[in-house]
């Protein structure tokens, strides 16, 4: 702290006594201008609720929906990395054709906007794929059948099943694109010599591939891949447009039956920021090792 | 089984690289356990011919059968011949990411299958042969660049090759690193396998070469036993290309 301040300059004393004059000037005219009833002692409660008829506190509206936003990111991310891989596998192959559906397939989903291709996922694939494999009927058996302990860990309310693996399964889509693109740039930049190397000692393609090339290619795009698992999570806030229970969706719901708009808000936005923020923390952490 | 000494056969082969043609008319014999030594200026298709062994390149005309396989693109003989076919590269080209020992043991776990014991006692065994055996846990990027080759060369040797190819190995050493490099080489020079070596080192050249080649503009110029190329070399390229790199 001390060498913090040893190491400011008088000039930007200035520069922030002018940044906190100008804040408070701006939050007493909202204040003033809004005469806004600000009701935070009613938030905790919609945190945690303590139940009377089990006698135990249970999650509410806020921290199901934290909850099931960091089952969203988690399941997406894994499924984005691998889809990712692949993709970005395919675009640096030999085969024209294979060459070419995954640009296809890029750009596409970089060229459209994310909740455009989240509706169209949802209304055209995801309701066929999710009455095709009857996974309605089979998520509300397992929901009715007593040991779903596990289930329930893993996916939370399985009543809500199919909603959240079109949520997981669009966001994965829609973020593999990019996974993609960093994972092509990372195969590029390795060495051609490492390849030949490879070769030289008798590995297939995919023994290259698999033992040489990725390995050195995911270290080298570590960066900006933390980046893109931080802005999936962010992302993972469109879901709620399908009434996948998230973080968001969560609060629309708090904030439509008990009108404590800024309250509830900042509240979701001080949680997405924790998880984003100690993301890139831990990120940073990884990458010094 | 019919007795055939001849490890390397190339007839008449052409390489273009788009519209430039890197080899003209290349035919050369290596028998087995025979040394060969290619010079020549930069850009006389040295490296591109002995790339085109083990099918780093493919050539687009003419034949090179390798210890009875033919070299071409896409064919299925070309992995178990880039097994007995070792390359020892300009740039080493270790893997960054695995360990000495891992670098040498990747090789015979995954291509030939054998178990990790097994790998890692032979390439000890290796390790020990290029004398760095204390240096197995440590990464490429610890080394020197003379160790580094030294590893690339115990690599290419846990594949148990009966062929070497040296493409420039010396060539991106500090000066005083050639030596340590040079001395291993003479050494498996002494064990009989077949080896090819790409490099300017006319010591090492005179020391175990057997053949000298002399390629200039993708042509094989003169080939010739050492006593007779260093001395009475036929061309006048030859001649000219040997008192520019002997007379310093």
């Amino acid at each position: 702290m001390r060498k913090l301040i040893k190491r400011l300059h008088w000039l930007d004393y200035v520069i922030l006594a002018v940044i906190i004059g100008v804040a408070s000037v701006i939050i007493l005219r909202i204040g003033g201008a809004l005469n806004y009833d600000w009701r935070w002692e009613r938030i905790p409660n919609y945190m945690f609720r303590y139940k009377e008829s089990e006698e135990r506190w249970v999650a509410n509206l806020l921290v199901q929906g934290l909850v099931a936003t960091i089952r969203i990111s988690i399941y997406a991310s894994i499924l984005a990395l691998i889809l990712g891989v692949i993709l970005g596998i395919a675009r640096c192959s030999a085969n024209l054709t294979v060459r070419m559906l995954a640009r296809t397939y890029l750009e596409f989903l970089r060229n459209v906007p994310p909740v455009v291709v989240i509706f169209i996922f949802f209304f055209f694939l995801s309701e066929q794929l999710i009455q095709a494999l009857n996974m309605e009927r089979w998520a509300r058996e397992i929901a009715r059948s007593d040991n779903n302990a596990v289930w329930t860990f893993l996916f939370g309310d399985m009543r809500r099943f199919p909603a959240l693996i079109s949520g997981i399964i669009v966001l994965a889509l829609f973020e593999s694109a990019f996974v993609g693109e960093i994972v092509r740039a990372g195969i590029q930049s390795v060495d051609k010599g490492q390849r030949e190397a490879a070769r030289s000692i008798g590995m297939s393609r995919w023994q290259e591939m698999r033992y040489i090339v990725l390995p050195q290619a995911m270290r080298k795009v570590m960066p900006p891949m933390a980046n893109q698992f931080i802005s999936l999570v962010k992302d993972s806030s469109l879901v709620s447009l399908i009434s996948v229970p998230d973080l968001t969706f969560k609060t629309v719901e708090l904030v439509a039956s008990t009108r404590l708009i800024f309250e509830a808000w900042l509240t979701a936005a001080a949680f997405y920021f924790v998880i984003c923020f100690g993301l890139s923390v831990l990120f940073r952490r990884l990458e010094r090792r | 089984m019919v007795q055939n000494d001849t490890m390397i056969s190339v007839s008449k082969v052409d390489k273009f690289y788009d519209d430039f043609q890197a080899l003209t008319d290349v035919s050369l014999t290596v028998k087995q356990g025979e040394r060969v030594v290619i010079c020549g200026p930069s850009g006389s298709g040295k490296s591109t011919l002995i790339r085109c062994f083990n099918g780093l390149e493919f050539h687009n005309a003419g034949t090179i059968v390798i210890d009875g396989i033919e070299v071409e693109e896409g064919s299925k003989g070309l992995r178990r011949l880039r097994q007995e076919v070792g390359m020892v590269f300009q740039q080493f080209n270790l893997f960054p990411h695995l360990t000495i020992l891992e670098n040498l043991t990747i090789g015979p776990m995954k291509v030939q299958k054998i178990s990790r014991a097994e790998a890692e006692k032979r390439a000890r065994t290796y390790l020990e042969r290029v004398h760095i055996p204390e240096q197995a846990d440590k990464y490429p990027a610890q080394l020197s660049g003379g160790q580094q080759q030294r590893v690339a060369i115990a690599r290419s040797l846990c594949m148990q090759t009966r062929i070497m190819l040296f493409d420039e190995p010396t060539s991106a050493l500090d000066p005083e690193m050639i030596n340590e490099v040079l001395d291993v080489m003479v050494e498996l020079a002494s064990t009989g396998i077949t080896m090819v070596c790409v490099t300017h080192e006319m010591g090492f050249a005179r020391k175990v070469a057997d053949t000298m080649v002399f390629m200039e503009a993708g042509r094989i110029v003169e080939t010739a036993p050492p006593e007779k190329f260093f001395t009475n070399p036929e061309s006048e390229r030859c001649k000219m290309f040997l008192s520019q790199i002997l007379d310093h």
